[in-house]
């Protein structure tokens, strides 16, 4: 049966996902928190995998968390720290537990985190991980032998649509969707008159798309973003509103702008949903919802 | 010509090798430690100084013609006087030529540098990696630039989203390999090779440790 998350995906419904962020740590509590005040307002959680290159609580073990707690997870996977053995038993394990989305991502640098010294691996990258999934859902592993009792996933990547250059990742962006990739969740886009350009594009493949959409919380944190995250430009007229925010309402003005581009994508029907990422502000995202009329 | 490109270690560890080594002999080499500044005449004589300044007796010293060539018994074999009375060699040549003279004398060896990569200088003082010899070239389908060794990733399928500004996301000063093949292919007309799907590399093309046994 194909999970609840590839059913809102199909009625073609606006969906709308959002983030748990593992911690470092055992202590779950912040994160179950975060869980139970989500799980029945977004389609689902996506459960991030190391996030920034930085050990923590595993995202298998976090989805699984948010599958017992109700909720419908996407399982993120990056190439990064396991080879073809791992992550293909990694989804046999998922499979088997109940969960039955993953995303496919390459994974930042260990270079990027916080063990600098560590091994990366990427024996695979992400449209090779998506290929694997739709091998093991017809019963062989990636070596063609038979699996006693296959997977089934709804499988997905990711996009930068403002990338520079582009043309280099739209090749890739194809090939993930050749690969099998029915949900495509983008790096987060703030000029959305050049994502409707992406869209215009992208419309062409069958796939579902998921614009990112993440919250700003100060002018400073946007203007690093513009810095020193690839991918992610914050046109200047965003920050000076959020500079223009009175002491202490940068947040709210953050969340002011986030609802204000949700309502437009879904006024204008630019794509199939949206993607949340509060960054550690998770409590935040019924609001922004709110804010974007979803809720 | 490609180079074994080679960096100075760290003081500290320098010193951590050489503790109770009092008695030591500089080797260094007249190739590719030459050619980057970390193993030539000028650097032995600094290293020499160097140690005798952390109160080492430096036997002598040599820069060898190529440390890593089968000649390099009879240069040895010159010093071995002071050889001798060393206790242990501090190389100043690449990993090869360590284990080269490693090979030949019953001393413990000490290398002065870490070995990076093997690679080629691509202008004055500037070295790039090549070629990691993975044993399956894939250099037939990206016009001849290399996704495994120039991708720091070595991603086969095109670049990943951390690609900015055809720059890569560890370093600015690294160009993006993926951007540098895109455009290489264009020029080519070739971006067919690029939208080809590539299945999962075979990373036993040799299984490590290398070895080969020329047939008749």
């Amino acid at each position: 049966m194909a999970s609840k998350f590839k059913q809102a995906l199909d009625q073609g419904k606006f969906v709308v996902t959002s983030e748990v962020a593992p911690p470092k740590g055992v202590n779950l509590e912040k994160m179950a928190h975060h869980i139970e005040l989500l799980k029945d307002k977004v389609d689902a959680m996506n459960v991030t995998d190391h996030q920034s290159s930085v050990m923590r609580f595993p995202s298998l073990g976090a989805a699984l968390m948010v599958k017992e707690m109700g909720g419908e997870p996407i399982l993120q996977m990056t190439c990064r720290d396991r080879n073809r053995l791992a992550l293909q038993a990694d989804l046999l394990f998922a499979h088997q537990r109940g969960i039955h989305n993953v995303l496919c991502l390459t994974g930042d640098s260990v270079v990027l985190g916080d063990h600098k010294t560590a091994k990366g691996v990427f024996d695979l990258d992400s449209s090779q991980l998506v290929a694997a999934v739709r091998k093991m859902e017809k019963g062989k592993d990636m070596a063609g032998n038979e699996l006693d009792g296959a997977v089934s996933f709804c499988a997905g990547a990711i996009v930068t649509p403002e990338a520079n250059p582009i043309q280099p990742q739209l090749i890739k962006f194809e090939k993930k969707i050749e690969a099998g990739a029915e949900f495509i969740q983008t790096q987060a886009v703030y000029d959305l008159e050049n994502f409707k350009n992406f869209m215009e594009y992208a419309r062409q493949f069958p796939v579902k798309i998921l614009a990112g959409i993440i919250l700003l919380t100060s002018a400073p944190m946007a203007r690093f973003m513009n810095k020193n995250v690839a991918g992610v430009t914050v046109p200047q007229e965003f920050i000076d509103e959020m500079a223009s925010a009175p002491k202490g309402g940068a947040i709210k003005k953050g969340i002011e702008i986030a609802g204000r581009q949700i309502r437009q994508i879904v006024d204008e029907k630019i794509c199939d949903g949206v993607h949340i990422m509060a960054i550690g502000k998770e409590e935040l995202v019924p609001d922004i919802m709110a804010a974007g009329g979803l809720l | 010509m490609i180079r074994s490109i080679t960096r100075k270690k760290p003081d500290e560890e320098l010193d951590r090798l050489l503790e109770n080594q009092d008695r030591v002999f500089i080797f260094g080499c007249g190739t590719c430690t030459t050619l980057t500044n970390t193993g030539g005449a000028e650097q032995v004589q600094a290293m020499q100084e160097y140690l005798a300044s952390k109160g080492k007796l430096v036997t002598g010293a040599t820069v060898l013609p190529v440390a890593c060539d089968n000649i390099t018994h009879e240069a040895v074999r010159e010093f071995s006087g002071q050889i001798n009375q060393a206790r242990a060699l501090v190389i100043m040549s690449c990993a090869y030529g360590v284990q080269n003279i490693a090979s030949q004398l019953k001393k413990m060896v000490v290398p002065a540098l870490d070995t990076l990569f093997i690679g080629k200088e691509t202008g004055v003082g500037v070295f790039n990696e090549v070629c990691t010899q993975c044993g399956t070239c894939v250099l037939g389908e990206t016009g001849g630039i290399c996704p495994v060794t120039a991708c720091h990733k070595g991603l086969i399928n095109g670049p990943c989203g951390g690609t900015n500004n055809g720059k890569c996301e560890i370093d600015t000063n690294k160009d993006c390999a993926w951007t540098l093949i895109y455009n290489r292919l264009a020029e080519l007309d070739r971006l067919d090779l690029m939208k080809r799907f590539q299945p999962p590399r075979n990373h036993q093309g040799e299984p490590s440790p290398g070895k080969i046994l020329l047939g008749d």
